[in-house]
C-alpha cells in the first residue's frame, strides 16, 4: 500500500481496549490491535474467538476487551459460529431488518490449537463454504493457554511440556503443520502469511485486504509467546525479525490462487540466529547436537525453495 | 438493556447479572486495572520523543494513547511493563525501571 | 380455514419450517431427519421461502451456525437425529447457557452402538441435562403443532431458551399421516416477526457473548438458567392457550387419556403412546380401569403435575424407550419416581423398557403390562423392576422347548 502511513493509521479509535489478561509482552494482542487497525473507520464488526488463551484474558466476565460485538462459542468451532454470524447478516440485510447503509464485517481469532488442530474441521468448513470472513490464526506454535503443549504448529525438536527434552528426548519429533499453505488449498481468495514487523506495513495490508476481499480469507500470523518460547519480554520485534530473515517464518500471500512473496531477504540468515534466542531450543546447542541443526535447517531451506518455486509460477 | 459494568462484582446478586452472562456493552475491560500486575515501569522521556510512533503498534495492552498524531503518557492503570516499546525506541526516549511506579 | 392434508412427519416439520420462515438454517444430512434439510433446501429453491441455508459440513458446526446466527439475531434452526445430536453435546449447553432460543427438530434415533437408524429416545434423553426445553410428539399433527409453538415459547423473555420439538424416528417421520394444517398468514401471526433486544448485529450497540467467567459468577449464571426453565413451564401453557385459538388443538404438559377413574396408568412418550391408547380402549370395553398419560414436556420435568396427575391410580407403568445404563431404570423411570417420591405418591410402579432401536411394541404388549401392574396390586406379585419388553430371553427359549 503506496500510502500507509503509521501516524495516519495509529490515529484511529482503539478498537481493543486496555485491561485485558493477557500476559505482559504477549504477541497475540499486538496482532490483535494490528488487525483491527484495518478496519474502515465507520465500519462494524463482529468479532469471533475460539477458545484460548486470547479469549478467556480478553472477554472474563463482565470485562470485555472488544469495542465491536464479540463471541465466543467454544474451542473448535470459531469457524462455523462465524460463519453463523456472517449468514444472519446476509439474512437480515435482505430482510430489511439492517439499515441499508451500515457495513458489517467478521474476524474470527483462533491460537494454533484452535485453528490447526480441533478447530481445523470446522475452519475447513467455514473456508470451503467461502463466507465472507476472515479467519486470524495468532500462531504461537503451541497450546500456551493450557500450558505449553505441543500442537501441529509446533516445530522440529521444541521443547513442550508434551514433548520434554530429557534423556531420551530433544523435543518435538515432528514437522509443523503447513497451515498456510492447505488453507491456500481450499482455493479461497486470500490466504496470507505475516507476522510482527518494525511499522506493521505488511501486518496491515494483508489484513485490510483479508478484511475487505469478498469471500473467505485466512490470515496466518506468528506471535511469539515468552512464557512458550523462553525469551525476555521486550525482545518479541526482534524475534520477529529474525523469523523473517532466516525464512522460517517467510512473509507471503496467496491472491486468488496466485502465490506471491511479500519479503526476500538479501541475505538469508542461519536458523541458529533465530533458534538461539529462545529457551525451548536451549538443547539444541548442546555438544553432540549439531546434527538437529543441520535436519532443522534443511527443513527450513526445503520449505523456503518448495515456497519460492510457488512463487515464480 | 445496556450494561453499566461499574454495577457488576463478585458480590452482585444472581437476579443483576446480566442474561447468559452476556455484556451488552463494548470495551469494559478499561474498567479492569493491570497496571498492578507490572514489576518493570517505563519513564517515557518526552524531549527525546520524535514522535515516530513506533512504539504504539507493538505495546499489546493499548497503553500508549495517541491524539491527532502524537503519543502521550503512558496508561498506568493498564501498562503490564513489558518493555517491548523501550526495545524499539530508536531515540532512547523510553527507559525500564525496575518497580513500580 | 383448516387445510387437510396428508404427510410425513418430517414433510410436517419442513412445511411448518416453510410457514415460519427463519432467517438462517444450517444444517447437516443425518438418518431419519435429513428430509427436513432437503425439503426446506427444496422450498428456498422454488423460491417458496428465502430463508439462508447454511450446508455445514459437521452437525457439530450446524448448532455452532445456529448459535452464531441466532446471537448475531437472526431466528434460526437446525434438524438432527442419533449421532448428529451426540456430536452437537457440548454445544447444546452453549445454546442454554448463552441463552439463545433456537429452535432444533430431532427426529429421534438409537445411539451407536452398534450402528443402527431407528427409533428410541437415547438420543434426546442423552442431551436431557443440557438446559434445553424439550417437546415430544405422539404423531405427524403433533410434530407440526409443537415446532409452530417453539418459537413464541424460547423467545419469550422470561425464558430465552432453545426448544428440541422431538419426533419419533421412522414411525412418525416418515409414516404418512392424515394432518390439519393452519393457514400460513395464521402461522405468520402466531409466530410473529423476531425482534430481540440485543443481538451482535446492531450497528453502535456492541454485546459480547460467551465469556469465561470466575466461580463467583458461574454458578449465579446457573441459577438463572434453571430459573428460566422452570419459567418456561408457565410460558408452555400460556403458548398452548393461544395455539388452541387458532388451531382448536390443546397441548398441556402431558395429555391424560381416560385416566380419570384409572386404576392402571401408563405413562409413556413419543408415538408409542398411540399404540397404549389402542390397547386403553380395548380393555376399556373388556371393563379394565386402565388410562395413559402421554408425557409431553420431558423438560422443564413436570413431576409436580405428574405426582398429582398420578395420585389416585393403584400403579403405574413407567415406559422408557431408553437405556440409561444407571442400573437402576430408564430416564423417565426415575425421575417419574422421584417426583412420586418428592410429592409422597406411594403407588405401585413397574419401570420397563421396550422399543430400544426400533424393536416393536403393540398393543398386546401394552396388555400384557396391565395385566402385570393388576397381578402386582390384587396379587401382590413382585414385578421384576425394570424389565425389558420384547427382550429374546434363553428362559423363555427353554421354555419354548
Amino acid at each position: 500500500m503506496r500510502d500507509y502511513s503509521l501516524k495516519t493509521i495509529m490515529n484511529k479509535p482503539e478498537r481493543l481496549a486496555p485491561g485485558h489478561r493477557m500476559c505482559a509482552g504477549c504477541g497475540a494482542t499486538i496482532a490483535v490491535r494490528a488487525v483491527l487497525r484495518a478496519l474502515h473507520e465507520g465500519d462494524h464488526a463482529v468479532i469471533g474467538n475460539a477458545t484460548g488463551c486470547l479469549e478467556v484474558s480478553s472477554y472474563m466476565y463482565p470485562y470485555t476487551a472488544w469495542e465491536d460485538s464479540y463471541i465466543h462459542n467454544a474451542f473448535e468451532n470459531a469457524g462455523a459460529t462465524l460463519s453463523g454470524v456472517e449468514t444472519a447478516y446476509k439474512a437480515l440485510k435482505k430482510r430489511g431488518r439492517l439499515p441499508e447503509e451500515e457495513t458489517f464485517k467478521f474476524i474470527t481469532f483462533g491460537g494454533d490449537g484452535g485453528t490447526y488442530d480441533i478447530g481445523f474441521q470446522s475452519l475447513s468448513g467455514a473456508m470451503e463454504r467461502n463466507h465472507d470472513m476472515v479467519y486470524v490464526c495468532y500462531d504461537n506454535g503451541a497450546y500456551m493457554n493450557t500450558g505449553i503443549q505441543r500442537s501441529s504448529a509446533t516445530p522440529m525438536y521444541a521443547d513442550t511440556t508434551t514433548t520434554p527434552v530429557g534423556k531420551n528426548s530433544v523435543g518435538k519429533m515432528q514437522n509443523r503443520k503447513d497451515l498456510s499453505s492447505i488453507i491456500a488449498d481450499h482455493d479461497v481468495p486470500y490466504v496470507a502469511q505475516t507476522t510482527l514487523t518494525s511499522n506493521f506495513v505488511d501486518l496491515h495490508r494483508k489484513a485490510e485486504k483479508a478484511i475487505y476481499t469478498e469471500g473467505a480469507s485466512f490470515l496466518n500470523i506468528m506471535t511469539p509467546c515468552p512464557r512458550g518460547w523462553r525469551y525476555e519480554t521486550s525482545e518479541i520485534m526482534k524475534i520477529c525479525k529474525l523469523a523473517v530473515e532466516t525464512c522460517y517464518w517467510p512473509l507471503f500471500e496467496v491472491e486468488h490462487g496466485k502465490w506471491k512473496l511479500s519479503y526476500e531477504p538479501k541475505k538469508k540468515l542461519p536458523i541458529e540466529d533465530f533458534l538461539k534466542e529462545q529457551g525451548r531450543f536451549k538443547h539444541l546447542f548442546k555438544k553432540g547436537n549439531e546434527d538437529l541443526l543441520v535436519q532443522f535447517q534443511e527443513e527450513v531451506d526445503r520449505r523456503w525453495e518448495d515456497l519460492q518455486y510457488k512463487c515464480a509460477r | 438493556m445496556r450494561t453499566d459494568v461499574t454495577k457488576i462484582n463478585e458480590k452482585t446478586p444472581h437476579e443483576q447479572l446480566t442474561e447468559g452472562l452476556m455484556m451488552f456493552a463494548g470495551g469494559t475491560s478499561k474498567y479492569f486495572n493491570t497496571g498492578e500486575w507490572r514489576t518493570n515501569t517505563p519513564i517515557f522521556y518526552e524531549d527525546k520523543c520524535k514522535q515516530c510512533l513506533l512504539c504504539a503498534p507493538v505495546c499489546p495492552d493499548s497503553s500508549i494513547p495517541i491524539k491527532n498524531g502524537e503519543r502521550f503518557a503512558f496508561d498506568m492503570d493498564h501498562c503490564k511493563g513489558c518493555g517491548i516499546c523501550a526495545d524499539v525506541c530508536p531515540f532512547g526516549a523510553i527507559e525500564m525501571k525496575e518497580g513500580v511506579e | 380455514m383448516a387445510i387437510k392434508e396428508r404427510m410425513s412427519g418430517n414433510e410436517a416439520v419442513a412445511f411448518a419450517i416453510r410457514q415460519v420462515n427463519p432467517d438462517v438454517m444450517p444444517a447437516f444430512p443425518i438418518t431419519p431427519s435429513t428430509e427436513i434439510p432437503q425439503m426446506v433446501s427444496t422450498y428456498i429453491a422454488n423460491g417458496e421461502i428465502d430463508t439462508e441455508f447454511i450446508p455445514v459440513e459437521s452437525e457439530h458446526s450446524a448448532m455452532s451456525a445456529t448459535i452464531g446466527a441466532e446471537a448475531a439475531g437472526a431466528r434460526s434452526l437446525t434438524a438432527t437425529s442419533s449421532a448428529g445430536l451426540a456430536l452437537m453435546w457440548e454445544e447444546l449447553l452453549l445454546a442454554a447457557s448463552n441463552r439463545m432460543p433456537l429452535v432444533l427438530a430431532l427426529v429421534n434415533r438409537t445411539l451407536s452402538g452398534p450402528i443402527n437408524i431407528n427409533c428410541d429416545h437415547s438420543d434426546g434423553m442423552g442431551a436431557r441435562d443440557t438446559g434445553w426445553i424439550q417437546i415430544y410428539a405422539e404423531n405427524n399433527q403433533e410434530a407440526y403443532d409443537n415446532f409452530i409453538q417453539a418459537y413464541p415459547i424460547a423467545e419469550n423473555e422470561k425464558v430465552h431458551l432453545p426448544v428440541m420439538v422431538c419426533q419419533d424416528g421412522f414411525i412418525t417421520s416418515h409414516a404418512v399421516e392424515n394432518i390439519t394444517l393452519l393457514e400460513d398468514s395464521l402461522v405468520k401471526d402466531f409466530v410473529g416477526e423476531y425482534y430481540p433486544e440485543e443481538y451482535l448485529l446492531n450497528p453502535g450497540k456492541p454485546i459480547a457473548v460467551g465469556p469465561y467467567s470466575v466461580s463467583n459468577y458461574a454458578m449465579e449464571a446457573k441459577k438463572n438458567q434453571e430459573i428460566a426453565l422452570e419459567n418456561a413451564k408457565e410460558v408452555i401453557l400460556e403458548v398452548a392457550k393461544k395455539f388452541k385459538d387458532i388451531s382448536g388443538r390443546e397441548y398441556g404438559l402431558f395429555e391424560e387419556y381416560r385416566t380419570e377413574d384409572a386404576d392402571y396408568i401408563m405413562l409413556i412418550m413419543g408415538s408409542a403412546a398411540g399404540t397404549a391408547k389402542q390397547a386403553v380402549d380395548d380393555l376399556r370395553e373388556k371393563g379394565w380401569k386402565v388410562g395413559v398419560l402421554k408425557l409431553r414436556v420431558f423438560r422443564p420435568f413436570p413431576a409436580k403435575e405428574i405426582a398429582e396427575a398420578l395420585k389416585n391410580c393403584k400403579a403405574v407403568a413407567i415406559m422408557d424407550r431408553c437405556e440409561s445404563y444407571n442400573g437402576n431404570g430408564g430416564p423417565l423411570g426415575s425421575e417419574v419416581l422421584a417426583g412420586l417420591f418428592r410429592y409422597k405418591v406411594m403407588i405401585e410402579t413397574v419401570n420397563y423398557i421396550y422399543g430400544l432401536a426400533g424393536r416393536d411394541f403393540t398393543v398386546s404388549d401394552v396388555y400384557d403390562i396391565f395385566s402385570e401392574l393388576d397381578a402386582v396390586v390384587t396379587e401382590g406379585k413382585e414385578a421384576k423392576q425394570y424389565q425389558y419388553i420384547r427382550l429374546r430371553e434363553q428362559e423363555a427359549a427353554d421354555e419354548r422347548l
